[in-house]
């Protein structure tokens, strides 16, 4: 069942100047329930327009949003319930603490939501923990933790909420690796709890490969492929043509495939590429 | 929303009026004002009329701008007009009210002035048009160096301020971007009771603050990498070279106010 | 060739009021010749960024010694003539840039410095076509991509002509685009002008470019090596937790299976090579 749609969602920048500029042009897509979501396309491809819009901090220009089958600028009143309902976290969330204890902080969307006490604790103690804070950090000050536990004190804050549908725009961005993988395997955590629909962008598609069922793909304003994930690395190269980074083994097979010696190209994880090369070697894993 | 607020209102441009060097056009706008100041007759005010809009002219910015730039001070503009018109009692009474009365010498001053502090704001406003602030940063602090002698931090201060208007964009995304977050979570800043908004105010306040004081943080540092000890024998890229059309310009300003000065004293009206 | 950076037994500890002192670096040896790339790659936390603050004398040794083109860095006389020499590069693009135009941005060392201003115009042009800036030199730092605001800081560096530039971390806050525009302007001056290069970073990818590898954990060199030996030091790697390329992992679980392949590959031809031969031989 689709949770989030648009129809023909158009939006434009400073209309009637010099500036002009359609950022989402068009863009018909649907998202269905429980969905895990990447979303790619390179700086200025109209990406993070397009993500504010799921949660009304934009307004199309023209076309609708529609959350579970209702225009989400129907009444504007609603509005703050849709932003509860379809919860953002923008890149560098970190930047957004306030508060002076991590509970507290992360508390601030819950209370908006006028929930009562013994609500709010359920739901921090719950993401905390999904998040992968422990329960003694929740009394300290956000600002004496390291980087990656801010920015994960951050997302736990919309997570808290509980949102229908989850946005994060580049969660792991400027984090090293280990930090990375943490919070990617975190958002699954609460992924497989609460069954909600998520959407990441991503500028890794080595990283969506990991978690995506499906893969938008933004380009030029225009909604370039919406498909499965499988389907999408099909197109490989194509999506390296329109300047997005494809995973260096898929790269590999992509050229295996033109010297004739692979047959598959939708080749993304390293351990599907050692399990398809044995195979061709006629040879078994630990043989 | 915040990212249409334009800071200093700067227009750039090729015009003469925009190449003159920013240091003469300060001391220019100085003489300006005082050439408004200086007379008291109408003749005086047609002279720097005609200056205000022949300098307007040169510089190319279309008229309206330098109307817009009165906007924002016609209330003050009004109440002015209006003091003047009720509490000046001198030449004939043209029209009263019980204790309110109006005169021809009240309709003349409040009409004088008006035009006054109207050329003024238009004049004024041609600098800020013409000039980019981090030019006219530029130009203070060399016109100001001399007090450097008196140990008056002129350099410390241009430094502080050319560092603020690179960051004023810069924060303004910031601040835009934190809106964005907080709204996401709930937090209702454009509406809701006041307490509310004034608590969720801090919601933007604190991260703002925080951020500010990473960025001074790094920048200090970054600075002292590239080796920044004081305005101490410092060279500058931005070379400030006066020109012959510099000295024209200020020739014709001084003339101009020779003009209001000779018609002050020696017109009958 | 003469070495540029000499690290001597570094040790380093943060004052802190609390009981014990942290040592952040558990000594380090590390000699850097003049011309060499050299990536220090760690996770965070692994001292990387404390050691690249020692090479510009932002952090002076606790004990040990740190020389830069023979100048000790705890020699506070001789700080400016250190910093022109080895130029630093920062993470964030915005908190570096001083002024609101690019090209008084990038002058803004050498008037530091004092250069007169036929010298000054020069030297900030030059330096504006090398990192291909020169047409944006009237822009406002606001109206720049990341990359473009990173370009301009290295810009601003190089016009001070130092033999030696540190960048901690410079692409971790930009798009892929952008890393690629700084990666390429690095590696041009490495190449073209002989600058010694010490990248800090956590991008694997990165480190497979360049000439050297030193990997640091815990305060320590782990590793130090050319990248392709590095990298295959999978298991090492892993246990720090820091990524390999997909391409060495993939060759290196092969051989684990008992393939005939070796595991120091870094770049996608080699591992199209590698696995041409291997399936030619077993086809």
């Amino acid at each position: 069942m689709s949770i989030l749609k648009t129809e023909e969602l158009t939006y434009t920048y400073s209309v009637g100047t010099p500036f002009e500029k359609t950022a989402v042009d068009h863009v018909s897509l649907e998202i269905n329930e429980g969905e895990m979501i990447g979303v790619m396309g390179h700086t200025g491809s109209g990406k993070s327009t397009l993500i504010q819009h799921f949660n009304g901090l934009l307004r199309p220009t023209s076309g609708r949003v529609l959350l579970d089958g209702r225009d989400i600028w129907e009444d504007k009143d609603k509005l703050r319930d849709v932003r509860f309902q379809v919860g953002l976290v923008f890149q560098y969330p970190e930047y957004q603490i306030f508060e002076e204890t991590v509970f507290r902080d992360i508390a601030f969307g819950p209370k908006n939501m006028g929930l009562d006490e013994a609500e709010i604790k359920r739901r921090v103690l719950e993401t905390a923990n999904d998040i992968g804070l422990s329960e003694e950090l929740l009394e300290r000050s956000p600002f004496d933790l390291s980087g990656g536990q801010k920015r994960r004190v951050a997302i736990a804050g919309v997570m808290a909420m509980e949102p229908k549908v989850l946005i994060l725009d580049e969660p792991t961005a400027g984090l090293d690796p280990a930090g990375r993988d943490k919070i990617l395997s975190h958002i699954r955590a609460y992924h497989e709890r609460t069954k909600n629909t998520i959407l990441i962008v991503s500028h890794s598609m080595e990283d969506i490969a990991t978690f995506a069922d499906r893969i938008l793909v933004m380009n030029n304003a225009k909604l370039f492929c919406f498909d499965e994930t499988k389907k999408v690395f099909a197109r490989a190269d194509e999506i390296s043509q329109i300047g997005l980074d494809v995973p260096q083994i898929t790269r590999v097979f992509m050229e295996l495939k033109k010297r004739g010696i692979a047959q598959d190209k939708e080749v993304y994880t390293v351990g599907y590429a050692k399990e398809l090369l044995l195979k061709m070697l006629g040879r078994r894993e630990g043989s | 929303m915040l990212k249409d607020v334009t800071i200093g209102q700067f227009f750039p441009g090729n015009s003469i009026i925009h190449r003159l060097d920013p240091r003469f056009k300060i001391v220019i706008t100085l003489i300006f004002i005082v050439m408004l100041f200086m007379g008291s007759r109408f003749a005086c005010l047609a002279i720097g009329a005609l200056y205000t809009f022949l300098a307007i002219m040169l510089s190319g910015i279309p008229f309206k701008m330098f109307l817009k730039s009165v906007k924002p001070l016609l209330p003050f503009l009004i109440i002015t007009a209006l003091i003047n018109l009720f509490l000046v009692g001198t030449g004939d009474v043209l029209w009263s009210w019980r204790f309110l009365k109006i005169t021809t010498g009240g309709v003349n001053l409040s009409v004088f002035m008006l035009a006054r502090i109207v050329l003024l704001i238009m004049g004024s406003s041609l600098l800020t048009y013409t000039t980019s602030p981090i030019t006219l940063t530029d130009a203070i602090e060399r016109l100001l160096s001399p007090l450097k002698k008196l140990r008056f931090p002129v350099h410390e201060l241009a430094m502080m301020m050319s560092i603020a208007l690179r960051f004023i964009p810069t924060l303004i995304e910031e601040t835009d971007k934190i809106i964005s977050a907080q709204k996401a979570r709930g937090a209702e800043i454009d509406s809701g009771s006041f307490t509310t908004r004034a608590k969720n105010l801090v919601s933007i306040l604190v991260p703002l603050f925080v951020s500010s004081f990473r960025r001074a943080d790094e920048l200090a540092t970054a600075m002292e990498c590239r080796c920044y000890n004081g305005g101490e024998g410092r060279t500058r890229l931005r070379q400030l070279r006066s020109a012959r059309k510099d000295y024209i310009a200020l020739a014709v300003t001084v003339f101009f106010l020779a003009g209001v000065i000779a018609a002050d004293k020696l017109l009958p009206f | 060739m003469s070495n540029i950076i000499e690290i001597r037994d570094l040790h380093f500890s943060y004052d802190t009021e609390s009981e014990k002192p942290a040592e952040v670096l558990k000594g380090i040896d590390l000699d850097i010749a003049e011309g060499e790339f050299v990536a220090v790659l760690g996770h965070n936390g692994s001292g990387k960024s404390t050691l690249a603050k020692h090479i510009n004398a932002i952090l002076i040794p606790t004990s040990g010694k740190v020389l830069v083109d023979g100048i000790d860095t705890a020699d506070e006389g001789r700080l400016f003539e250190l910093r022109q020499r080895a130029g630093m590069v920062f993470q964030n693009p915005d908190n570096q840039i001083v002024s609101s135009i690019v090209e008084e941005d990038v002058a803004f060392g050498l008037e530091n410095l004092g250069v007169q201003y036929e010298e000054m115009r020069q030297r900030v042009d030059d330096a504006l076509r090398a990192v291909n800036m020169y047409e944006y030199r009237l822009h406002s730092p606001s109206q720049l991509s990341g990359g473009q605001k990173q370009r301009v800081a290295i810009a601003g560096i190089i016009a001070m002509r130092p033999k030696c530039i540190i960048l901690d971390e410079p692409t971790a806050m930009l798009d892929p685009q952008g890393r690629k525009e700084v990666l390429a302007a690095v590696h041009m001056l490495n190449r073209e002008h002989g600058i010694t290069i010490i990248l800090i970073t956590h991008y694997m990818d990165e480190a497979a470019q360049c000439g050297r590898v030193v990997v640091m954990d815990k305060g320590r060199v782990v590793l130090d090596d050319k990248p392709e030996r590095v990298f295959s030091q999978v298991d090492t790697l892993k246990k720090i937790r820091l990524d390999v390329p997909q391409v060495t992992e993939l060759a290196w679980e092969l051989k684990k299976a008992g393939c005939d392949i070796s595991p120091e590959i870094i770049s996608e031809e080699e591992c199209v090579e590698a696995l041409v031969r291997l399936l030619g031989v077993r086809s």
